[in-house]
């Protein structure tokens, strides 16, 4: 016996072939576990759009209605309100809606279906709180003098105007996002489903 | 091993020699671990104040564990509505409150638990940053206690949402969104963090899985790690020269005294003194004036309505504020993105100390104006940050300076203050160190 140390080379590239291997059985292995964090097939069924009856919504008002867990706003905008949008249109981030934060049908200057109802996800697009309706104009609600009245983030203070676009300069990115949605009849809505393209 | 007397242990009829404690010690290491980490583990003799933190920071792990086993024993992580419509992990919490035995002591202790665990770990990293306890040859232990540092937040985040009250649940969705900031793979990773397109009731369920199992795994793991890796090389002390250099002729430190029972002792009366603050604490304080536990989340979780005011719980608040400083869009990525990276490069670059610091000597005893200036300043950045982060974005200090500028520049001091460390800890004066430890 000798006591030099000979490596056998095949001997070393059969062990490193087994060790890689070995390896990627055990990086497979870790695909189940990874996935399974996943949404679940039931949590991607949920969602079901949402049906709502807008015949109590006076013209001013909004309500919110759950919908994939989310909180949907629908406003009825009263005609002052309407006519702030444009006005705001040079202190918006995105004033046209050109980013895809609302289906085609709702790309145009009141982002929305009827020019009245505003439908539109409650969720800041920063970082997903929801927005409070600061929707008297000045400092009434606690807004400075200029304020024409819309939406303000509790979390990182993003304002938003009637029609969901977000104010420039603000933590938030995008405009709320506008979910599909369409008209059942003049005073029905059903959210989270456009099979007729609206 | 004492392999050589592998034959003594037996007498002429195979049965053994001696007592019970040399028969386990012939099978299990029992003695040697006891001297190697207690009897005859040499700590330096002297250690003041600023070294109950270690062990008081085990006390506190220990009781988190106990409380946390028996708190599962009651609670639910569902977030689904019973009968009542409160969601059943925010219900069986109250069950807790209300009409398990001696529920309310358990979980206040858990609560006010996980207060005082960050209140002794920055006590005990402050020590660190004292006595350059992270220098060569302990770097291993301080990167083990960033680590550890890490794990106490994720820890503590999760475990902050299975109240499933209003900040339970709304801290996370700012927290779990701040991932999708990341470019391509952002949504997709928030989604599989969440378990759902919003905070849910899978979202819950696995961090109540990661916050009883997972991450004490990794925690208790990572602490056994800083244990061995600080008595492999021995304790820093208050003076920072190394007690191994001068050795009595058994080979002891001249230094040294034996971690058992001196410090055993010693550590005692810091457990004691630190059981009574505790106790008044879960006594008379458990809400810890909404800093301890935050008054929305004695809502339940609300899905469609954010509270006015959100914030972290103290302890995150200084790298909160680090993340909300972060307001300009750089490299044509978002600001909330900088903002994530603002508040993990806070914490990760605490690892590289070790290589920042590039003074001759250890301890702030015989370090200069320029490193007592400065970690003054540091500390007091940091509280401020702290306190900032407690408070809305619009805060204004006497309610004229915004503290929006300000929290900006103090972040900037964060980073800047380690950033610049090499070249103002080599250019700063010192004093030469004693050959011994001074009492």
């Amino acid at each position: 016996m000798s006591n030099e140390c000979k490596v056998d080379g095949g001997r070393r590239r059969l062990v490193v072939a087994t060790a890689a291997i070995g390896g990627v059985g055990a990086l497979a292995a870790v695909v189940p576990f990874l996935s399974s964090m996943l949404p679940s097939e039931r949590a991607k069924a949920a969602g079901a759009p949402v049906e709502v009856d807008l015949a109590s919504l006076e013209p001013g008002q909004m309500m919110t209605v759950e919908w994939r867990g989310k909180p949907v706003w629908i406003i009825n905008r009263s005609a002052p309100m309407l006519e702030t949008l444009p006005k705001l249109n040079d202190s918006m981030a995105d004033p046209k809606s050109e980013k895809p934060m609302q289906p085609a049908y709702c790309k145009n200057e009141t982002r929305s279906i009827k020019p009245e109802i505003m439908v539109a996800v409650g969720i800041c697009t920063h970082l997903g709180c929801s927005p409070s309706a600061k929707f008297k104009k000045g400092t009434e609600d606690g807004m400075d003098a200029a304020w024409l009245g819309g939406f303000l983030c509790p979390c990182h203070g993003s304002t938003f105007d009637f029609a969901g676009r977000v104010f420039k300069n603000k933590p938030a990115p995008d405009n709320l996002e506008v979910p599909p949605h369409m008209y059942l009849s003049e005073k029905r809505i059903l959210i989270g489903e456009d099979k007729k393209g609206a | 091993m004492a392999s050589n007397t592998e034959f003594e242990k037996y007498k002429s009829d195979g049965s053994l020699q001696g007592n019970l404690l040399e028969w386990v010690d012939a099978r299990f290491p029992a003695t040697s671990m006891w001297r190697g980490h207690l009897s005859e583990y040499y700590a330096p003799k002297n250690f003041n104040f600023w070294y109950f933190f270690g062990s008081l920071a085990m006390l506190v792990l220990v009781i988190q564990i106990v409380t946390g086993i028996f708190l599962v024993m009651h609670y639910k992580p569902d977030a689904s509505l019973n009968a009542n419509g409160i969601p059943v992990a925010f219900a069986s919490v109250e069950y807790i409150m209300r009409d398990v035995n001696w529920g309310w002591l358990i979980r206040y202790m858990h609560s006010t638990g996980a207060s005082a665990f960050f209140v002794v770990v920055y006590l005990h990293m402050f020590r660190g940053m004292l006595y350059g306890s992270y220098r060569q040859p302990r770097e291993l232990i301080w990167i083990f206690g960033t680590l550890i540092f890490l794990c106490l937040m994720a820890e503590a985040f999760m475990g902050y949402l299975l109240p499933w009250g209003q900040m339970s649940f709304w801290g996370a969705q700012v927290i779990v969104n701040l991932f999708s900031a990341i470019p391509l793979i952002g949504e997709p990773l928030s989604i599989w963090i969440r378990g759902d397109f919003v905070v849910g009731d899978a979202t819950l369920n696995r961090f109540f899985s990661f916050h009883v199992i997972a991450v004490p795994l990794v925690l208790l793991g990572l602490v056994a790690a800083h244990i061995l890796a600080l008595h492999e090389v021995g304790s820093n002390n208050p003076d920072g020269v190394e007690i191994k250099k001068r050795k009595d002729v058994h080979g002891h430190p001249l230094d040294g005294i034996p971690f058992h029972p001196y410090y055993t002792v010693k550590d005692i009366v810091g457990v004691v003194v630190f059981l009574m603050v505790f106790s008044i604490i879960v006594f008379f304080a458990p809400e810890g004036g909404g800093y301890f536990l935050e008054y929305n989340n004695f809502l339940p979780a609300d899905p469609l309505k954010t509270p006015l005011h959100i914030a972290p719980v103290w302890y995150f608040t200084p790298y909160y504020s680090l993340l909300r400083a972060m307001v300009w869009p750089l490299f044509g990525i978002d600001a909330k993105f900088w903002g994530v990276v603002a508040m993990g490069a806070g914490v990760v670059i605490l690892a590289f100390l070790p290589w920042l610091d590039r003074s001759p000597v250890k301890s702030i005893r015989y370090r200069g104006p320029i490193f007592k200036t400065l970690l003054t300043i540091f500390v007091i950045s940091f509280v401020i940050l702290g306190f900032l982060g407690t408070q809305p974005p619009s805060y204004a200090f006497f309610g004229v300076i915004p503290s929006a500028p300000v929290a900006q520049v103090l972040s900037a001091y964060y980073f800047l203050y380690f950033l610049t460390m090499p070249w103002w800890s080599k250019i700063d004066k010192y004093k030469p160190e004693p050959d011994r430890v001074t009492m």
